[in-house]
C-alpha cells in the first residue's frame, strides 16, 4: 500500500484488477452484473456457440424492463418479438441458474431502480450491465458503467471485463440548490456546460456540498446522466446518507458482515491532495430549473433563458441548425409559454419515489391540462406500492392522471409508449435524441417539477411560480 | 462471434458530416427486438434513410449510389448515447469495416473493436480534408493500414497516424476477441474471486 493520496475511483478500480495487460487494458473483476431482455440474448447465444458456462451465476441478476408493456402486465405480451425476448431472458436465466425478476414478479422494475432498492448495489463494487445508464449505481461509490453485448458475454463467461483505465475528472458543485431546483437540474446544467462529449474518456467524481446534501435518489439521478456528458461513469463517495439507505435492505449485509462492510466503505473517499486530470467547479446558486431545446442532452438551458444562437456554438452550425429544425424551434426564442402535448415521468433517471413526491407536490390541488397526455410510470413495483401507500396515487387520480405499471416505457419507446410524430413531450428521462421517444417525437428533458408544471398548465412553465 | 481479420483496407468511403451521431440514429430502439444477430443492416440509420412509408429518402447518403465503400466517415462525437452493440452490428453487417471520425464515444468504440470494426480517430483538420476530398470526388480512395497505424488519402498521399493499443491491434489483426484471452487466465480469475469482498 503506498501512502500516495488516492482518489475514490483509484481505490475501487485498483481493488478489482485481476491482471494488467502490457500496452492494453486492465482485466477488471466484476462484482455485480445486471442483465435485461434486450442486450443479453445474443450474449447467451455466444456462450452456447462457444460451449462455455456462466462462471459465477450468483453474481448476475436479470430483470425485464426495456421492452415490457406498462399496462395489462398480467396478460400475455402481444408483440411477438417482445414476448420472444422476455422468454429468452427467462429461459437463459433458468438454464444457467441466474436470479430472474420477470414481468409480474413483485420485485420487477427498471434494472437501475431495483438494484439499489434491494441492496444488490453496495459501495465499492464494480457493476456492469448492457445499458449505458448503469452509471446510476455510481451514486453508491461504485464503478458502474454500460457495456455492449460482446462484453455481456465476456462477463457471463469470465466475470471480468477488459478496460483501459479512464482519466479522472472531478466536478464540484458548491453552495446549495435553490427553490424549485432538483438533482436533475444540477446534472442538466453540468452537461450543458461540458457538452454531450465533454467528459468522454473520463470517469467523473461528483463532489461538494450540493451532492453531500442530496438524497440517494438524487445522487442516482445525477450519476445516471454521467453518460450524457460522454463519461464512462460517475460516482459519489458513500457517506451516512448512503449507509442509511442501504441498511436493512434485503440483500445488504447483516450483523457482523454489516459492521465489517461499513468499516471498509468508510475508507472509500478521495484522499486530501489527490490529483485529477481535470476539475470543474460550479455554484449551486447559478442553477435554475433546466429544460433542453435540442437533440442531445448538452443542449439544455435555464428555463427562463432564450434558445442560444448558433454563433459561438462549439458544435458545427450545420448540426446545430439541423437540431433546431427537427425540434421546430428558432434561435433566440424563449421556451416559457410553449405549448406541449405529452408529459412523461419515469425512467431510470427519475422513476423513484422522490420523483413522484416532487411531481405530486405541484399537481396537488390542480388539474391536468386538457391538451396534455401524461404517462406516469413508476421505476419498479416497489415504487408503485410506495406511491399508493403515501397517498400520491390519490393526488394523481384527483388531478386527472393515471398510474401505469413499471418499465423503461417512453424513455426509449421500445414498447407501445411512443410519442407521435411532431409532438412535444416534456420528459423526465435522459435522452432527447431524434426519434428517441418515437419516430419524429420532440423531447424536452426536464425535472419532475418542470414536468408537473407543464402537465397542469399545458405549456412550459417555471415550476417556481407554482410552488407556495 | 468470428469476424474478418483487419490488416489493410483500401476503399472508397461514405461521408456523413454530422456531429453527435448517436446510436439511436444508427439503429432506433424499436429495431432491437431480435434474439439473434441478423437483419440489423436493414435498419441501419433507419429514420434518416427511409420515410415513414418505407420509401428511401433520396437525400440521405446511403441512398445515393455515387457513395459506396467499406469506410464510413462521420462527424465529431460519433456513436454517443446508448450502449447498444446493435449499432456496431448494423454498421458491420451493412458492409463497413472501418469508421473514421475526429472523436468517438467510448462504448461505441469498444463495441466496434469487439466485433471487428476499426474505429480510426483523426484530427479535426484531417477529417475536414477527407470530407472535402470525397465531396470533390466520390471515388476517392482511402487506405487504412492497421499494421502501420496510418490512414492515407491515396490520390494525394496525405496521411495521418492513429492510436490503438497493442493488445486490441493484435486482436483485430488476428480475429481474436477478449473472451479468448480471458479463457486463458481462468485460474487467475478464480483465485481473485476467492478474495472478493462481495
Amino acid at each position: 500500500m503506498s501512502n500516495k493520496p488516492q482518489t475514490l475511483f483509484d481505490k475501487v478500480w485498483d481493488a478489482h484488477i485481476v491482471k494488467q495487460v502490457a500496452d492494453g487494458p486492465d482485466v477488471l473483476f466484476i462484482d455485480r452484473h445486471f442483465i435485461h431482455e434486450v442486450t443479453s440474448p445474443v450474449a447467451f447465444l455466444g456462450l452456447k456457440n462457444r460451449n462455455v458456462d456462466v462462471m459465477f451465476p450468483e453474481k448476475t441478476f436479470a430483470t425485464a424492463d426495456h421492452n415490457t408493456p406498462t399496462i395489462n402486465q398480467h396478460l400475455p405480451v402481444a408483440d411477438v418479438l417482445s414476448a420472444n425476448q422476455l422468454k429468452a431472458l427467462e429461459e437463459n436465466s433458468a438454464k444457467y441458474g441466474i436470479s430472474h425478476w420477470g414481468l409480474g414478479n413483485p420485485k420487477n422494475g427498471i434494472v437501475h431502480v431495483v438494484g439499489p432498492e434491494n441492496g444488490i448495489t453496495l459501495p465499492g463494487m464494480t457493476i456492469v450491465c448492457g445499458d449505458s445508464h448503469t452509471s446510476t449505481h455510481g451514486a453508491f461509490g461504485c464503478i458502474a458503467f454500460g457495456i455492449g453485448t460482446s462484453e455481456v458475454e465476456m462477463v457471463l463467461a469470465s466475470q471480468c471485463i477488459m478496460q483501459p483505465k479512464p482519466k479522472k475528472m472531478r466536478i464540484n458543485v458548491h453552495g446549495s440548490m435553490g427553490k424549485g431546483v432538483t438533482p436533475k437540474d444540477v446534472v442538466l446544467y453540468i452537461i450543458s456546460k461540458l457538452t454531450a462529449a465533454g467528459a468522454t474518456g473520463y470517469f467523473v467524481e461528483f463532489a461538494g456540498p450540493v451532492f453531500e446534501e442530496m438524497s440517494m435518489e438524487g445522487r442516482m439521478t445525477v450519476c445516471n446522466m454521467s453518460i450524457e456528458m460522454g463519461a464512462r461513469g460517475g460516482m459519489i463517495a458513500p457517506d451516512e446518507t448512503t449507509f442509511n439507505y442501504i441498511n436493512g435492505r434485503e440483500k445488504a449485509p447483516k450483523g457482523e458482515a454489516w459492521v465489517n462492510s461499513l468499516a471498509y466503505w468508510k475508507t472509500l473517499k478521495t484522499d486530501e491532495g489527490s490529483v485529477f486530470d481535470i476539475e470543474y467547479n460550479y455554484e449551486g446558486a447559478d442553477i435554475e430549473p433546466m429544460i433542453t431545446y435540442g437533440t442531445n442532452p448538452g443542449m439544455g438551458m435555464g428555463i427562463s433563458q432564450r434558445i442560444p444562437t448558433a454563433e459561438g456554438m462549439e458544435s458545427g452550425k450545420v448540426s446545430y441548425e439541423k437540431s433546431l429544425s427537427y425540434m421546430g424551434f428558432d434561435e433566440d426564442q424563449p421556451m416559457l409559454g410553449k405549448k406541449i402535448d405529452y408529459v412523461f415521468i419515469g425512467s431510470c433517471t427519475n422513476g423513484r419515489i422522490e420523483d413522484f413526491r416532487a411531481f405530486a407536490s405541484i399537481v396537488k390541488g390542480r388539474k391536468k391540462a386538457d391538451n396534455v397526455t401524461a404517462w406516469v410510470v413508476p421505476g419498479s413495483h416497489v415504487v408503485e406500492q410506495q406511491i399508493k401507500d403515501e397517498g400520491i396515487l390519490d393526488i394523481l387520480i384527483e388531478a386527472g392522471f393515471e398510474l401505469r405499471q413499471p418499465g423503461c416505457s417512453a424513455c426509449l419507446a421500445m414498447n407501445d409508449d411512443k410519442i407521435p410524430v411532431g409532438k412535444y413531450a416534456v420528459s423526465t428521462s435522459n435522452r432527447n435524441f431524434e426519434g428517441r421517444q418515437g419516430p419524429g417525437a420532440r423531447t424536452l428533458l426536464a425535472s419532475p417539477l418542470v414536468a408537473a408544471a407543464a402537465a397542469v398548465t399545458g405549456i412550459i412553465t417555471d415550476p417556481r411560480t407554482l410552488i407556495g | 462471434m468470428a469476424y474478418d481479420k483487419f490488416t489493410v483496407l483500401s476503399s472508397t468511403a461514405v461521408p456523413l458530416p454530422i456531429e453527435n451521431v448517436d446510436t439511436d440514429q444508427i439503429i432506433p430502439a424499436r429495431f432491437l427486438k431480435a434474439t439473434k444477430r441478423e437483419g440489423f443492416d436493414e435498419n441501419l440509420f433507419r429514420d434518416w434513410r427511409y420515410n415513414p412509408d418505407n420509401t428511401p429518402k433520396q437525400d440521405f447518403v446511403l441512398n445515393n449510389p455515387i457513395y459506396t465503400g467499406k469506410i464510413l466517415v462521420g462527424g465529431r462525437n460519433f456513436g454517443s448515447g446508448s450502449s447498444r452493440e446493435h449499432a456496431a452490428w448494423a454498421i458491420y453487417d451493412y458492409g463497413f469495416r472501418c469508421v473514421v471520425s475526429s472523436f468517438f464515444a467510448d462504448i461505441f468504440k469498444n463495441n466496434s473493436m469487439n466485433i471487428g470494426i476499426l474505429p480510426v480517430t483523426v484530427s479535426e483538420g484531417f477529417l475536414h480534408q477527407i470530407f472535402t476530398a470525397i465531396e470533390n470526388d466520390p471515388n476517392t480512395l482511402i487506405e487504412v493500414s492497421l499494421e502501420a497505424q496510418t490512414i492515407t488519402l491515396v490520390s494525394t498521399g496525405e496521411k495521418e497516424s492513429f492510436d490503438i493499443n497493442g493488445y486490441k491491434k493484435h486482436n483485430l489483426m488476428n480475429g481474436f476477441d477478449d473472451i479468448d484471452f480471458l479463457h486463458n487466465i481462468k485460474t487467475e480469475i478464480t483465485a481473485f474471486a476467492e478474495n472478493s469482498k462481495y
